[in-house]
């Protein structure tokens, strides 16, 4: 077996996510998710569509960190292009989460009351339209009891119980696919839409995860084991996609 | 032919208490700071802030001229919480209304087009629609009767963006990688006051970028001010990065009253 780091285990993980996407923006936020969504377009995931963080769409796959001489530009995406997108459906975001529900109720905005806020986050960017118009996924560094909560202080992105209640049409183009943690992975395909562990990392137990999660938490019959990245994922994230160590960085050793 | 080249201080005399004030930029970049810096050296108070945030927002609510912010975040980019912002928002000093990115957009957009509102889905569900309690919802007169939110138009008294070449007259050109939505933010307000880089006679306005680049019309301008390096700490793009020390000075100014002061004096340039 190849050794490998709960980093790049969690890059991996993410990348699925945008399994089976086809021809649409994937837009990752944040070191992990970024390592996961090149690493997809690099392998089994060709067709996806990313930018720059500027306003490139990029063709080749590019190191992350620094500047890239060798960057192929396909095409033009300013802010404007990606509001667009977002409301036309072509596109898969995976966004961080101070606050998750079991519903899928995502919190980046404040913590505490409104007016006087204990803290004030990144507010709500895009979180509301993204999850309303096309799917979503989230990865989450710290999973804990403090973010996997039973109530969030302000929903940013929309889960299924508030998707339901706007009724089916109002409901029909959201969807969360997955939540990434560095304990497991998650989804929400059980009867009521209610989180469920869909796999543990490698060394960690069900029961820690039920412990770590602040409401209850469905468990699938059989909770297999995340899987694990291949001798050529290791090699892409490596020496092509984060050659300066910047995911070991973010989620080491 | 109408020559609308004017001083900050022009500027600043056209503004009053109360206002609704629209900043162009993303974050941190391309922000019109030597117009904010201003607005923030000024006696104006009470005004309400329109923003893709970046250090105007903070700025300004660290000098005591904001009575409200509406925006999607407010962000330094490579510092990714504002800390200016965050104390002001914290202590209660200021009342927020937190839209989703795309509602601001749509806002603007309806304010420029002269509409009461635009429909969208960005806003369901989440709790933009309780903690921003004007918004409403429209049900759709077709077949179809989809309920959607029913975006206000954003009407603003100013707009201040910055660009990186203008002509006298009042033509704008952005060199960098994006407009951002400072079109809209002219769209949709009465007065319009642009900063620039350099100010260039008409006739070279196409010597450093294609035609795409000539996104701010005359018609949607009032006030030119020529101002080198008018973006600063922000980034204006290709004529210069971020300047990431200034940035983490004012960032870190936050942390105290002398911290404060002692930034304040050397970014604003007053004594302290």
């Amino acid at each position: 077996m190849t050794d490998y780091s709960l980093y790049e285990l969690c890059a991996v993980a993410c990348a699925e996510a945008w399994r089976g996407d086809g021809e649409i923006l994937a837009s990752p936020i944040g070191v992990i998710p970024t390592l996961g969504a090149r690493l997809a377009k690099a392998t089994f995931a060709p067709d996806l569509l990313l930018s720059d963080g500027i306003a490139s769409l990029v063709a080749n796959t590019l190191p992350l960190g620094g500047s890239s001489p060798d960057k192929v530009v396909e095409s033009y995406i300013p802010y404007r292009a990606v509001f667009d997108i977002v409301w036309s459906g072509r596109r898969h975001v995976m966004m961080g989460a101070s606050q998750i529900d079991r519903f899928g109720n995502q919190n980046i905005a404040f913590i505490g009351d409104p007016r006087r806020p204990r803290a004030q986050l990144l507010g709500m960017r895009g979180a509301p339209g993204n999850t309303i118009n096309h799917p979503t996924s989230y990865f989450i560094a710290g999973h804990s009891a403090r973010s996997f909560v039973a109530r969030v202080d302000a929903v940013s992105g929309v889960g299924y119980d508030r998707a339901a209640s706007l009724g089916a049409r109002g409901a029909r183009h959201h969807q969360i696919r997955r939540v990434i943690s560095n304990k497991g992975v998650f989804d929400f395909e059980t009867p009521d839409h209610s989180m469920r562990l869909r796999s543990v990392h490698p060394g960690v137990d069900v029961k820690d995860v039920i412990a770590s999660t602040g409401f209850s938490l469905a468990i699938a019959e059989r909770v297999d084991e995340t899987r694990a990245p291949t001798a050529e994922e290791l090699r892409l994230l490596r020496e092509v996609i984060d050659p300066t160590g910047l995911g070991k960085k973010e989620l080491g050793p | 032919m109408s020559d609308k080249r004017m001083t900050v201080d022009d500027v600043v005399a056209e503004l009053r208490d109360g206002m609704t004030i629209g900043v162009g930029g993303w974050g941190s970049r391309r922000k019109p700071m030597h117009l904010v810096r201003a607005l923030a050296r000024s006696k104006l108070k009470e005004l309400t802030l329109v923003s893709y945030g970046g250090p105007d927002v903070g700025l300004l609510c660290a000098t005591g001229k904001v009575k409200k912010v509406v925006c999607g975040f407010v962000s330094l980019d490579s510092i990714p919480l504002e800390p200016h912002f965050r104390a002001a928002r914290q202590s209660g000093a200021i009342e927020v209304a937190d839209l989703d990115e795309g509602m601001l957009q749509w806002g603007l957009y309806a304010a420029s087009l002269r509409l009461p509102f635009l429909p969208t889905r960005a806003g369901l569900g989440s709790d933009v629609m309780t903690l921003v309690p004007e918004l409403r919802t429209v049900k759709s007169p077709y077949d179809d009767g989809e309920e959607l939110v029913a975006m206000p138009a954003i009407t603003l008294d100013v707009a201040l963006i910055h660009m990186n070449r203008a002509d006298a007259r009042g033509n704008g050109q952005f060199l960098g990688p994006d407009l951002y939505f400072d079109d809209l933010f002219c769209m949709a307000a009465k007065r319009r006051f642009m900063s620039a880089e350099r100010i260039v006679p008409t006739e070279r306005l196409l010597d450093e970028g294609s035609i795409h680049t000539l996104r701010i019309s005359r018609m949607m301008v009032d006030g030119v001010v020529e101002a080198p390096g008018g973006a600063r700490f922000t980034s204006c793009e290709p004529d210069y990065e971020r300047d990431e020390v200034l940035q983490r000075e004012y960032a870190a100014s936050a942390a105290s009253p002398e911290a404060w002061n002692t930034f304040r004096a050397k970014y604003l340039g007053e004594a302290s």
